[in-house]
């Protein structure tokens, strides 16, 4: 990785500036307040009685985004290797 | 023969493969541009029903066969095959690219057999062809292309077993949906699953793909897994079996993706996973689900090559594929970066992107058919998918500031990948054109404000999940083990190991055969040698006295 002074003059570019980073997070989450409050103007339509919940695709959303990352760093540690391992 | 005259595009193509390393430069470039677009115009002038008939040793051939199915995947194929080439218009192995259009072609003749064996002859071309692509990248690849190439041929083993045995016991050679009821349909359901990448066989698919040009892949990408899942559905629709054979594809490949260092191999691994839903769907087997799996390989086979053009710009550029080493690239490579996302937005069923009307449909389809868990799990896998997706464009082009400043990709590879992501929002806007082509008509409407609602919820979730946990998902110089460990590691340990036992056997059992011979050696020496009884001189009385001992009792005996 390069040295922050070896870095050209574009490295700092206006998206990644900390500042607009917050800014950034602050749409994301924004957006999805937003779509939740939208189920009052459009109402899904819930196939079977759990997905009839408010709010119900935000929280299975996170759910399961948090449940493929915990299962996916456990099941790491079983098989990770040096990436040079076949050679 | 009928009266209509059709040609067959799967084999313009192939005819194109065979004859590009005997053109000039030009004419190789005018022959990649031209004829898979010719191919394209050709696949919509195939008829409904049987078109080329003739009989065969007895059987009725059916190589070229219409209908829609056939012509969504065929129409899917040239558009792939005209995207790639363009794409690959700077590589300078012609191997690969003429390999790549025999490629192309055959997977459009298996959609177009309208009997079992054509299918397998096709099949084993494209199994042929692709093991040439991987191979045409040198020495580093030849180990993954021959593990390749020996996976494909036992699968074509197991479907040339399962079709003799269909034929011999049904003594029909058609194509046409089957139960599994018979072992030998079970062997063709192998063979065809084992192309989806379905495990356990699953590796010859992140091995292999990774270890072909930067242009390679993309064509590795479009072919073998999407034939496959339209033999399936052609096949089996409504097997039970390929339900659970899909959600543990879809579950894999999203573990093994996001655990993924290599660019390309994590691209791998998410082809598993969505082969998977195509192949879950397949086995829900209900009109919308079908029409699910076809809509989903349809623009599937866009997006996930506009993915691998993007990294494949970024291997062109810089030679590198692992995230740990990229980083910051969208400052100078804005088109690849802007159509990475595009794609990294479709294949996460964004709306108004293409993945979002295909999925939809799959979904649809478990909810018609009332199957709660199978619908919970593949709108949970929605969220995974979307992390998955990100993961490409965030640490390749953003992430941290890599220092590396590579130039963006040279303009015919631009085009292919606008070309791409133009069809990728395309699609998502317009579904009815997507639409017009399935198998089933239908009026299903995927955007309605609820649904739309619910979806981006879910993306968006997803979205801060992803942010939220990006300590954890940083890279590391890693590989994870996959089951190919069986026949890279543990099958040579095995043999390594034998080898020892075994040398340390044989040198016992050789030193007890030669101490054995040497003994006899020895007691015939004794016997036999210069001073040994048997070479001595006889004395004649010895003689007489022996004849008289054996006369005597002769005498006595007849005596007794």
């Amino acid at each position: 990785m390069a040295n922050q002074k070896d870095l050209p003059p574009d490295h700092d570019h206006w998206l990644v500036r900390p500042a607009n980073i917050r800014l950034l997070w602050g749409v994301l989450i924004g957006a999805l307040a937003v779509m939740v409050l939208a189920e009052f103007v459009w109402h899904p339509h819930p196939h079977f009685a759990l997905d009839s919940a408010f709010g119900f695709g935000a929280l299975y959303g996170l759910l399961c985004g948090v449940a493929l990352i915990v299962v996916t760093k456990t099941f790491a540690v079983l098989v990770k290797r040096k990436d040079t391992y076949y050679d | 023969m009928t009266d209509v005259i059709a040609i067959q595009p799967g084999l313009l193509l192939i005819l194109a493969g065979l004859a590009l390393p005997l053109l000039g430069a030009q004419m190789r470039t005018v022959t990649i541009v031209l004829v898979p677009l010719v191919a394209l115009a050709l696949v919509w002038t195939i008829p409904d029903g049987p078109v080329w008939t003739f009989k065969w040793l007895g059987y009725e051939l059916v190589p070229l066969a219409g209908d829609k199915l056939s012509r969504m995947f065929a129409t899917v194929f040239s558009i792939m095959a005209s995207i790639g080439g363009i794409y690959a218009l700077n590589q300078k192995r012609v191997l690969e690219l003429a390999s790549a259009f025999v490629y192309a072609g055959s997977a459009i003749s298996v959609v177009f057999a309208g009997d079992l064996i054509t299918v397998f002859i096709f099949w084993e071309v494209m199994a042929i062809a692709s093991t040439l692509i991987i191979m045409s990248n040198g020495e580093s690849a030849r180990g993954a292309a021959l593990r390749y190439a020996a996976i494909h041929f036992f699968g074509g083993v197991v479907l040339m077993a399962g079709i003799a045995g269909q034929i011999a016991s049904t003594g029909s050679v058609a194509f046409s949906p089957m139960h599994t009821d018979t072992v030998f349909r079970w062997l063709i359901l192998a063979g065809f699953v084992i192309n989806t990448g379905a495990p356990p066989l699953h590796p010859w698919l992140p091995d292999a793909y990774p270890k072909a040009s930067w242009s390679g892949t993309v064509f590795l990408s479009a072919f073998t897994t999407k034939t496959a899942v339209y033999t399936l559905i052609r096949g089996f629709p409504g097997a039970d079996v390929l339900i659970w054979i899909g959600l543990f594809m879809i579950f894999y490949g999203l573990i093994y993706a996001l655990n993924e260092n290599d660019t390309r191999r994590k691209l791998a691994y998410s082809i598993i996973n969505q082969v998977g839903f195509m192949v879950c769907a397949t086995g829900i087997g209900n009109e919308m689900a079908l029409n699910g799996a076809a809509a989903h390989a349809f623009v599937h086979i866009l997006y996930k090559a506009v993915l691998l053009m993007t990294a494949g710009s970024v291997l062109y550029a810089t030679g590198i594929t692992r995230f740990t080493r990229l980083g910051g690239l969208f400052r100078t490579m804005p088109v690849s970066t802007i159509c990475c996302i595009i794609a990294a937005l479709a294949i996460s069923a964004t709306p108004w992107t293409s993945g979002f009307p295909a999925k939809s449909l799959m979904s649809a389809g478990a909810a018609e058919a009332h199957m709660e868990l199978v619908w919970f799990l593949l709108t949970g896998a929605a969220a995974g998918v979307l992390i998955v997706a990100i993961k490409l464009p965030w640490f390749i082009f953003f992430q941290k500031d890599s220092g590396l400043r590579p130039p963006e990709a040279p303009l015919s590879m631009r085009v292919a990948m606008i070309a791409g992501s133009a069809m990728c929002i395309g699609f998502g806007v317009f579904p009815g054109a997507l639409y017009a082509m399935l198998p089933v008509s239908t009026d299903y409407n995927p955007y309605t404000g609820g649904h739309v609602v619910s979806q981006m919820q879910i993306l968006l979730a997803a979205t801060v999940v992803f942010f939220a946990f990006l300590g954890l998902l940083k890279r590391t110089e890693t590989i994870s083990l996959d089951l190919d460990w069986f026949w890279r590691k543990f099958g040579s340990l095995l043999a390594s190991e034998f080898d020892v036992r075994s040398g340390l056997a044989w040198q016992g059992f050789a030193s007890n055969v030669n101490q054995s011979v040497q003994r006899i050696v020895r007691t015939l020496y004794r016997h036999y040698g210069p001073q040994g009884m048997m070479a001595r001189t006889w004395p004649t009385g010895l003689m007489a006295f022996w004849t008289t001992v054996i006369l005597a009792a002769v005498l006595i005996l007849s005596y007794v």
